[in-house]
């Protein structure tokens, strides 16, 4: 054998909160002491948490993982022959064979946790930039309807059709057009945006680029939220090769085309990730919500067209573009199509990122992939969608992950963040919290938002403390239908579904009856 | 005020100086620059110091007000100097699933302070963060700007001690 053994050890933010740089540097140091020729690479992550450090080595019969590896486990991995695939309790085999990884779907992730994130030639060698290389050859509305025929919805939580976005931008008439990628990922239990600007930040850069030879853009920004340190230094380093390369700049893959994309950095305020908030985060201002009409496609940043998507939407373009939109289509089931890169979080035994097509069920996600809860307790509460999203019981589990078929429950998919609770959790004070988030994050422009965010919390807390509790159920369920119904945009009127859903299948945590028994 | 105290802010005032026309020159020209400039100020002195206000304002064509908007309008921009670390412990959902709401409690207790303040010997700031994007591995725990996950009490008293430790070397 010739030439050094590649290790793979990831360098993702979560990996390094479970130690992945001590144990690249223990890998590296025991190399050296044993005289043996090893490369380390620090890949993103395969989104396998409870396995990270998640370690691969390079072998003839393929990738074999070991995990999780803590830096004083990398001797005996060494005595075991690691570098060989030697086995090891540690041991799981071929990566790519494992049974949680072999069940996905991976088109979006199909690089992330594979390749060097910044090495373009991994990139290309990985399928990068075939889907620009066929946008360049397409025109404008060629590159809109193939969007448009693959179904993409906007990954983001709002599911509206990408193509019709990407339409209504490319047809404005206008001096200067923009494309920005909203990458301020707020809601808890999701983190795909995160792995993949870390773990493949050439794929946004290639969909950022294809959308704005839809519209006829030449500026694009990444607004990318503070609390993401390392996704923002790996996508500025990833932006400054593409750049080098002529991926970017005054003449993209010497297409004529100029497009110039610039990172921007959030400053840890949730409602920026309501898109037209962050619109106004980028002009310099408070985040404040705008009316719409006029839509950003038409009147964006300073004023002008701009197409605005999430990370998981751009990243899913290239691709549409390089296989084709049947290809895209193919996946997925009813109006929700493609595939969609789901996050398991909270209290479950295999949290981590998984991607397949809509229509498995919750309880598939759950129990098949997630394993149950972390605890060994039994799951008792699920909120998908993030903190504007429903509470659902075990009784709802077997609906399927479809846009429609969430909104026919009162849920929403969002942006396919799944946390998880066991029977321990007080749906009260679940409730009471989606009032206190909405109270904390409001921008203050709309009333029922942040005042009736402030209200709400009261009237739980007095539903709680049995304070004319009857009559309480009717205020605060009067409250969340004027928020429903009066505030400006998702924050406050989505807040109410977490807190609805709480008081309508948990209401004993309440205090309350369930229909047709009585009260506590 | 006694001498020394007036050399200590005569020279953070010179800092504060620096750093804002640095910013300035940075981001001034650009388009949308005051989030970028106010960054740039926090990366370098660890705040955003009111008294350069004034002169953000005017090297960015805005009113002092908004400005002072902007500043406080994002949890991120603080305008005091903080301890010399910053912890910073997830409060969201996930990691509420995992004990989140125990983790603060015990934190407070150990620390001596509450949330959004700094240790007596000036070491700590202690603040609520509202998703890390480590929500797999809750709870998530941020302490200068490096992620932490399942940081139970005996993880999250290891990681003070040697913050600590480092204060004293």
């Amino acid at each position: 054998m010739s030439g050094p053994v590649t290790v793979y050890v990831p360098g993702d933010s979560s990996a390094l909160s479970l130690g992945a740089d001590a144990t690249a540097l223990a890998i590296a140091e025991a190399a050296a002491a044993r005289k043996l020729d090893v490369r380390v690479v620090r890949n993103g992550s395969r989104g396998m948490y409870w396995l990270e450090p998640l370690v691969e080595v390079v072998t003839p019969e393929g990738r074999v993982a070991y995990g999780p590896v803590k830096a004083q486990d990398v001797a005996s991995l060494f005595d075991a022959g690691f570098l060989a695939g030697g086995p090891h309790p540690l041991r799981h085999g071929v990566t790519d064979a494992m049974p949680w990884l072999a069940k996905q779907e991976r088109l979006t992730f199909a690089r992330v946790g594979v390749v060097d994130p910044l090495s373009l030639d991994d990139y290309r060698a990985h399928g990068g930039y075939r889907g620009l290389a066929n946008a360049l050859k397409m025109d404008s509305a060629a590159i809109v309807a193939a969007v448009t025929d693959s179904g993409l919805r906007g990954r983001g939580g709002a599911a509206f059709p990408t193509g019709i976005k990407w339409k209504t931008a490319a047809g404005a008439v206008a001096d200067q057009k923009y494309v920005v990628c909203n990458a301020d990922e707020g809601d808890s239990g999701t983190f795909s945006d995160r792995m993949q600007m870390e773990g493949d930040p050439y794929a946004l850069i290639e969909g950022m680029t294809i959308a704005a030879l839809a519209i006829g853009a030449t500026i694009g920004y990444v607004y990318i939220r503070s609390e993401y340190p390392h996704a923002e230094a790996t996508t500025r380093e990833a932006i400054r090769r593409a750049r080098d390369a002529g991926y970017l700049g005054p003449d993209v893959c010497g297409s004529g085309r100029a497009f110039e994309l610039h990172v921007r950095r959030g400053a840890g305020a949730y409602i920026c990730g309501e898109e037209t908030s962050l619109l106004e985060s980028l002009e310099g201002k408070r985040g404040m919500v705008r009316f719409k009409p006029p839509l950003p496609a038409i009147e964006g940043l300073f004023g002008k067209p701009t197409v605005i998507n999430n990370v998981i939407s751009f990243t899913s373009v290239p691709i549409i573009l390089d296989r084709g939109a049947a290809f895209y289509r193919d996946y997925g089931m009813g109006r929700s199509r493609g595939t969609l890169p789901f996050q398991l979080a909270g209290n479950i035994r295999h949290g981590g990122l998984v991607e397949k097509a809509f229509g498995l069920t919750l309880r598939e996600l759950l129990y098949d992939f997630g394993g149950g809860s972390a605890s060994g307790r039994p799951l008792r509460a699920v909120q998908v969608g993030g903190p504007l999203g429903a509470y659902l019981p075990e009784s709802q589990f077997d609906t399927p992950l479809d846009y429609e078929a969430f909104i026919g429950i009162g849920a929403m998919i969002g942006h396919g963040g799944v946390v998880a609770f066991d029977d321990t959790v007080d749906m009260a004070q679940m409730a009471r919290y989606a009032m206190e988030f909405c109270a904390l994050e409001s921008c203050g422009k709309c009333t029922p938002c942040r005042i009736g965010s402030t209200r709400g919390a009261e009237v739980i807390d007095r539903i709680v403390a049995n304070h004319e509790r009857a009559l309480n159920e009717v205020v605060l369920r009067d409250l969340c239908d004027t928020m429903v119904g009066g505030s400006l945009c998702a924050l406050g009127g989505m807040t109410p579904f977490p807190v609805l859903s709480a008081l309508n299948h948990f209401p004993e945590d309440f205090g309350l009856a369930r229909p047709g028994t009585r009260a506590a | 005020m006694n001498p020394p105290q007036a050399a200590a802010d005569a020279t953070s005032a010179v800092q504060e100086a620096t750093a804002v026309a640095g910013a300035i020159a940075r981001h001034g020209r650009e388009p949308g620059g005051l989030m970028p400039l106010l960054h740039d100020v926090q990366d370098s002195l660890g705040y955003v110091p009111p008294r350069a206000l004034p002169t953000i304002a005017k090297a960015m064509n805005l009113s002092r007000a908004e400005v002072h908007g902007v500043v406080t309008f994002y949890p991120h921009f603080r305008q005091h100097a903080p301890g010399r670390h910053t912890v910073q412990i997830c409060q969201a959902e996930s990691c509420q699933a995992m004990g989140a709401v125990a983790l603060t409690k015990h934190a407070t207790a150990a620390l001596g302070v509450d949330l959004h303040q700094t240790t007596a010997d000036g070491a700590i700031t202690l603040e609520p963060v509202y998703c890390l994007g480590n929500c797999a591995c809750s709870p998530a725990v941020m302490i200068d700007g490096e992620l932490h996950g399942r940081v139970d009490a005996d993880a999250f008293d290891a990681l003070v001690a040697q913050l600590r430790a480092e204060g004293v070397s």
